[in-house]
């Protein structure tokens, strides 16, 4: 016959201020832990959604980088003449040439530099990206020296502000637009024309090409044709494995920091649920020789205490998680390892991270009520008794 | 001493709670200690910075290549005495996991400009004979296991092909911080197949790098430097070396600051556990204190008795935390490999593990210890532990 | 000899939830020095609040208490401190004891707030405890001595400053038979030979028995009157 569930929750109440030390300090790690994975998950969303499965990015072999890589005119053309690429409803191919540098940009409350990705487009440029949406201002004119920025690079950028001009290949650029990009990487950017911007840099040829299949699942087809062709040195992936790929570095090293302090942490959180359970069985010893005379059995004992701190633990893992579901609102951004320019992302809560944390808290609370529930368990009922 | 003594006694009274409450701060003081180093190795750069070196890049960013005949434009700057050049190469060895920084750079200056990579006089010879050699840190070479003679094979990214090089010398860092992780090879090597395969690009260079005269005229000579090649079509940025290097350490500020942010964290999260350690103590040793109160002793008596307490175990848990850190910390490099080539426990990582360790005592007591100096004596007396 | 205790018209009341409780009304009582008295009643009568503001633990709500002279209801807490450490010695139910310290550590504590030197501080603890009849306990722990023992060194702290008064809360509450009456004599003798003014609360008639004179208290009230009509089982009063 177990011990009734509420006598383990409502010893807790009764010994409030132990509770809630013991409760806030597994809340805190809690809320690093759900912090740390909801870092990583906004940092992939922003990556995995920047792409499209449709699309096709076409860059040069072993470029890690968009900005590392180099695709001239006749390999282009290559490409492009394709049956796999798509044609809009003018007949014309779903094809965007474009040309990725970084340029050095001063944020606006610090003043100091960041690397800002901008991309030269084609006419096809914004149609192949559907996520992103003009918000301010309007779309730079093909072939002038308008430039159009992401709406939070135009925000903390010194220049990137509509009617705001930067200089740069020796011309003043002006911004006339900001976009939306939904979240994406793309919102770390800003864009102009492609034969602009090139013309700009003495460039001859193209960072990438992107462009859009008229089926999807002719990926592979189309991939091997290019791969295998002697007379290119490119590398095919999907637009959206492409940008989900840069974020791998970036994010396995906020993983296994952020995993390798939980963890740390979580020790501090279990020693402190374990101190506080050995009290609570020390101070009950009359109480459960109490119990134990009456007639409830020693596993009954384990569990009532185990459930104790597993109270604990839920108790905490409820109030850390609300903590990190109001990191939700901070914007988080920094230089992706990989292509070496901004990026910004946000700290993303799913259902499946808000299981782990909780998951988490619960072992917390078994490792650390685990001992002193079995020391409890173990008490002679004479011995109990006696020391009332 | 008597108050010592019962402060003494009084922490060993329940060793598995005293040893409990300990370990936590031993592991906490060690984790804040581990992650300020963690901050401090993200400096290593801009510390090991010199006062008399300028860097030269392209103003538009890091991207861009200059020319390398504004090498001696450059030298024509008063103040500047000896210029240098290097390109980042960014090559894969086996694979990306396996990151180190690589620089195609005009040897026989490059060297005399970082005095603080020391390399054997016979093997620097060698190296500057061989014009597919390459220079290797000791931390790097002792990773993969390289010695002189063998051959490293890189997969180029930006500068695309495979590339063989010879290690012709094995450097060491003359200084603790400096960082024994780099690779270098010959610009000449790398800009004459860049003639054959892509002839536009070559004859660029990434950065100069400049000694000065004079450090307080660092600002100057950078602005007649920049002076120089202003509208022309790759104008440059000069500042010192610190500030070059800090400019990419604030590119990933907020990873710093949100590791600062964590490392307090812990410290809290310590706090709590501390505090409710010394809040079960006291209240169990309530009757005590009402009998101490009985007898006469002040309530600041019985205050203090708890601080003593509670400062104690603090104070032995951080010593023991700050007493570890010096081998995890070599432990935690190690594992690091060449991501943080230089990792070192500052003393101010030791002192504010310290103070930490003194703030958590302190704190911790401040409750419990108020509220056992106003236990009513009756009250108090009447209190079951 | 004049008197140790006078209260006149001495109340105590608790405030519980939002009411008033009365504790004690209307005490009006004598002690003379040197006199043994035991405070007897029912559990809730107000024995132990009427012993804890005689001892200066507690304050009382209205009226006047002198002990030896001292206007007591009206020191501050840090003057009732330093008179307690002087004037006072306790002994409790349940020894209370510091379990952290040896038998003659905890004798030697009320010493650490007088001036005197380390030697000195060891020759009165040890006086004591020869006088308890524990010298051969010097080291022991309280966890190591019976409850009787625990007692007894509980006595030796509480005269060890030489004390004017002592008062007792249930002496003999937690011993057995042999070591309450052991207590019981040392008491006795406390108060004979050293003129010791006792004060005890007891539910035990044998230490009712040992005392000189019975004050009986019921519902926060005296039940007898100021010098108490129940002759004294035993003569002492000198």
């Amino acid at each position: 016959m177990p011990v009734p569930i509420s006598y383990s929750f409502r010893n807790l109440s009764t010994r409030r201020f132990t509770t809630v030390l013991t409760v806030s300090g597994m809340a805190l790690v809690v809320f690093v832990f759900a912090t740390v994975l909801m870092l990583e998950e906004g940092l992939r969303s922003t990556l995995v959604t920047t792409g499209a499965y449709d699309n096709a990015l076409i860059t040069r072999r072993s470029a890690g980088a968009e900005v590392q890589s180099a695709v001239d005119r006749e390999q282009a053309a290559v490409a492009e003449m394709r049956p796999e690429v798509a044609l809009d409803g003018a007949g014309m191919r779903l094809v965007s040439r474009e040309t990725v540098v970084l340029i050095s940009l001063n944020k606006r409350d610090s003043d100091k530099p960041s690397n800002i990705v901008i991309r030269g487009i084609g006419e096809q440029g914004l149609p192949l990206r559907p996520q992103v949406k003009l918000v301010a201002g309007r779309m730079f004119r093909p072939g002038s020296s308008e430039i159009v920025a992401g709406q939070s690079i135009g925000e903390r950028f010194i220049g990137a502000g509509i009617g705001e001009r930067l200089r740069f290949g020796m011309r003043d650029w002006t911004v006339v637009g900001h976009f939306d990009a939904g979240g994406t990487g793309f919102d770390s950017e800003i864009w102009g024309d492609n034969e602009q911007l090139m013309q700009s840099f003495r460039r001859t040829s193209y960072s990438s090409v992107l462009l859009r299949l008229q089926d999807a699942e002719r990926f592979d087809v189309f991939k091997t044709a290019l791969e295998n062709d002697p007379r290119l040195t490119v590398e095919v992936k999907r637009e959206s494995v492409f940008y989900a790929e840069q974020s791998e570095v970036l994010a396995n090293f906020i993983r296994i920091l952020g995993l390798t302090l939980s963890i740390i942490f979580s020790t501090g959180a279990v020693i402190g649920a374990m101190i506080t359970m050995y009290a609570a069985v020390a101070n009950r010893t009359a109480e459960i020789g109490t119990l134990r005379a009456i007639g409830f059995r020693s596993r009954s004992i384990l569990w009532a205490f185990l459930l104790e701190s597993l109270f604990m633990g839920a108790l905490g893992g409820a109030l850390g998680l609300a903590l990190a579901s109001l990191m939700q609102w901070v914007s988080f951004s920094t230089m992706n390892f990989q292509t070496f320019s901004e990026l910004a992302f946000s700290f993303t809560l799913t259902p499946r991270i808000a299981l782990w944390a909780m998951l988490f808290a619960l072992a917390m609370g078994l490792l650390g009520g685990f001992l002193p529930a079995v020391r409890a368990a173990r008490l002679k009922v004479v011995d109990a008794l006696r020391a009332a | 001493m008597y108050f010592l003594k019962l402060i003494a006694r009084n922490s060993l009274r329940h060793k598995l709670r005293s040893a409990l409450t300990t370990l936590g701060i031993v592991i906490a003081v060690l984790a804040f200690g581990l992650l300020q180093t963690v901050v401090d190795a993200w400096y290593a750069g801009a510390d090991a910075a010199s006062a008399t070196r300028l860097v030269t890049r392209n103003a538009i960013s890091l991207v861009f290549p200059l020319p390398i005949t504004y090498r001696d434009r450059i030298l024509q700057v008063e103040g500047v005495r000896t210029i240098s050049f290097a390109n980042w190469f960014g090559g894969v060895y086996i694979s990306e996991r396996n990151f180190f920084p690589q620089f195609a750079i005009d040897a026989k200056r490059y060297f005399q400009i970082y005095p603080e990579i020391v390399i054997p006089p016979e093997q620097l010879e060698s190296f500057l004979r061989d014009r597919k050699g390459c220079v290797v840190g000791r931390k790097l070479a002792q990773t993969w296991g390289w010695r002189v003679g063998d051959v490293v094979p890189l997969r180029g990214t930006i500068y695309p092909g495979t590339w063989n090089f010879t290690v012709r010398a094995i450097y060491e860092g003359r200084d603790a911080a400096t960082d024994e992780v780099q690779f270098f090879f010959h610009w000449e090597y790398l800009n004459e197949t860049l003639r054959q395969s892509a002839p536009r690009r070559a004859d660029t260079t990434g950065i100069f790098v400049m000694d000065i005269d004079d450090a307080d005229r660092a600002a100057q000579i950078s602005q007649a430097v920049d002076a120089t090649f202003k509208n022309s079509l790759a104008e440059t940025l000069t500042e010192t070396e610190k500030a070059f290097q800090l400019g990419f350490v604030s590119m990933t500020e907020a990873i710093v600051v949100a590791i600062r942010l964590v490392s307090f964290l812990v410290i809290v999260i310590i706090l709590a556990v501390m505090a409710n350690t010394m809040a079960m103590s006291a209240r169990e040793r309530l009757s005590e204190y009402a009998t101490l109160k009985a007898i006469g002793f002040p309530p600041r008596f019985v205050r203090r008795l708890i601080f003593g307490e509670s400062i104690t175990i603090a104070v032995v848990g951080s010593v023991i935390g700050c007493l570890l850190t010096f081998p995890v910390a070599r432990a935690f490099a190690a594992k690091m490999g060449t991501l943080f080539p230089v990792f070192q426990v500052s003393t101010q990582t030791v002192a504010f593990q310290l103070v930490a360790g003194l703030v958590i005592g302190l704190v911790a007591a401040v409750v419990p210890s108020i509220r056992a100096g106003r236990v009513r004596i009756a009250e108090g007396l009447r209190a079951v532990g | 000899m004049g008197t140790m205790v006078e209260a006149r018209n001495l109340s105590k009341s608790y405030r519980r939830g939002g009411q008033t409780v009365p504790v004690l009304s209307d005490i009006n009582l004598d002690i003379d020095a040197g006199e043994f008295v035991a405070l007897m009643g029912p559990s809730g009568s107000g024995k132990s609040t009427l012993l804890n503001l005689v001892a200066g633990i507690d304050k009382p709500s209205g009226g006047r208490l002198r002990v030896n002279g001292l206007d007591i209801a009206t020191m501050s807490e840090t003057q009732l401190a330093d008179w307690r450490a002087q004037a006072v010695g306790f002994i409790f139910q349940f020894y209370n004891l510091l379990p952290v310290l040896s038998a003659f550590e905890n004798v030697e504590l009320p010493l650490l707030l007088t001036h005197l030197s380390r030697r000195e501080r060891r020759e009165h603890a040890e006086a004591a405890l020869e006088m308890v009849g524990l010298s051969d306990r010097l080291k022991h722990y309280p966890s190591e001595l019976s409850g009787g023992q625990q007692q007894r060194v509980a006595i030796a702290r509480a005269i060890i400053t030489d004390p004017q008064i002592l008062v007792a809360d249930e002496p003999t509450g937690d011993l057995d038979r042999a070591s309450a009456a052991e207590v019981l004599g040392l008491l006795e003798r406390l108060n004979a030979q050293m003129g010791k003014t006792i004060v005890m609360v007891t539910h035990d008639q044998r230490a009712a028995d040992a005392a000189h004179r019975l004050i009986h208290l019921d519902k926060g009230v005296l039940i007898n009157g100021q010098r108490d009509a129940q002759p004294a089982t035993r003569a002492g009063l000198s």
